[in-house]
């Protein structure tokens, strides 16, 4: 039996559902973001799987540039993170309204 | 057959860890079973002949993010926060909306199925994801966003420690 791309298109999708859950029922601002950094890398599994069907290196340069961002994103989402723990003495996203109403 | 093998051993234990990230009460195991999957997804790479992917995933992710991200969980040490306590008809949408999604996704894999190209026998594309083969590619034709990247990366160190540092409000 040969793995076909499919099977790495449906695994992608059930990590990628996976990551959208844990953004909606997580109430720890550092957990949604490990939810993000899941689905991104959901995303680039099934980048790579594409990359190699098609035979073409142009799906892995993507991912490589999705990773940078994606390093960039933790760096600034967790910055903020602490900023905001510094103010509130929470994460819990529940009690971050500062902007409601 | 091994890479059948492979393909569903590292595919479940990666859906395994993921909804291990979800369930566990503790942050900072959410943490640790994120890079379990994290190195579920390099063995992934590896079957797809993605080398260079794959040891960037264990070093960028698995080893630079995660371990910033457990750095600031014990730097914070918060205590355990309740899931989800708000009303309840909010987890039900979520749940409502997260099977929509799936749904969708595997209805798109499941009607491309026949339209999909081979995976391609892997002997003949073991270059493809070769440092080599990558490195053609990124400076050459893809040197621009190179450039920029490394400009993204050094506003976003700037951007954070300028952030961490000063105090809002």
């Amino acid at each position: 039996m040969e793995v076909a791309l499919n099977w790495y298109l449906g695994l992608s999708a059930i990590l990628f559902t996976i990551g959208v859950l844990g953004v909606l029922i997580k109430r720890n601002a550092i957990l949604i973001l490990m939810s993000v950094e899941l689905m991104l890398n959901a995303v680039n599994l099934s980048l790579v799987a594409l990359s190699q069907a098609m035979g073409d290196v142009t799906g892995q340069i993507l991912v490589f540039f999705v990773m940078a961002v994606a390093a960039a994103e933790a760096a600034i989402g967790l910055a903020l993170v602490i900023a905001i723990f510094r103010n509130k003495l929470t994460v819990d996203v529940a009690e971050i309204n500062l902007f409601r109403y | 057959m091994l890479a059948t093998f492979l393909f569903f051993f590292l595919a479940t234990v990666a859906i395994a860890a993921a909804l291990g990230m979800l369930i566990a009460r503790n942050p900072v195991s959410s943490a640790l079973w994120l890079i379990l999957n994290m190195f579920c997804i390099a063995g992934l790479y590896l079957t797809l002949n993605a080398q260079f992917i794959a040891v960037i995933q264990v070093l960028v992710y698995a080893g630079a993010i995660m371990v910033l991200f457990l750095f600031v969980l014990m730097l914070l040490n918060l205590a355990e926060l309740p899931d989800v306590q708000q009303a309840d008809w909010k987890k039900g949408a979520g749940f409502v909306l997260v099977v929509g999604i799936l749904a969708q996704l595997a209805y798109i894999v499941a009607m491309s199925t026949g339209t999909l190209p081979d995976m391609g026998s892997l002997e003949q594309t073991v270059t493809t994801g070769s440092p080599q083969a990558i490195a053609r590619v990124l400076f050459t034709h893809f040197a621009v966003p190179m450039q920029i990247i490394g400009a993204l990366l050094l506003v976003a160190t700037i951007g954070a420690v300028m952030i961490a540092k000063r105090r809002f409000i």
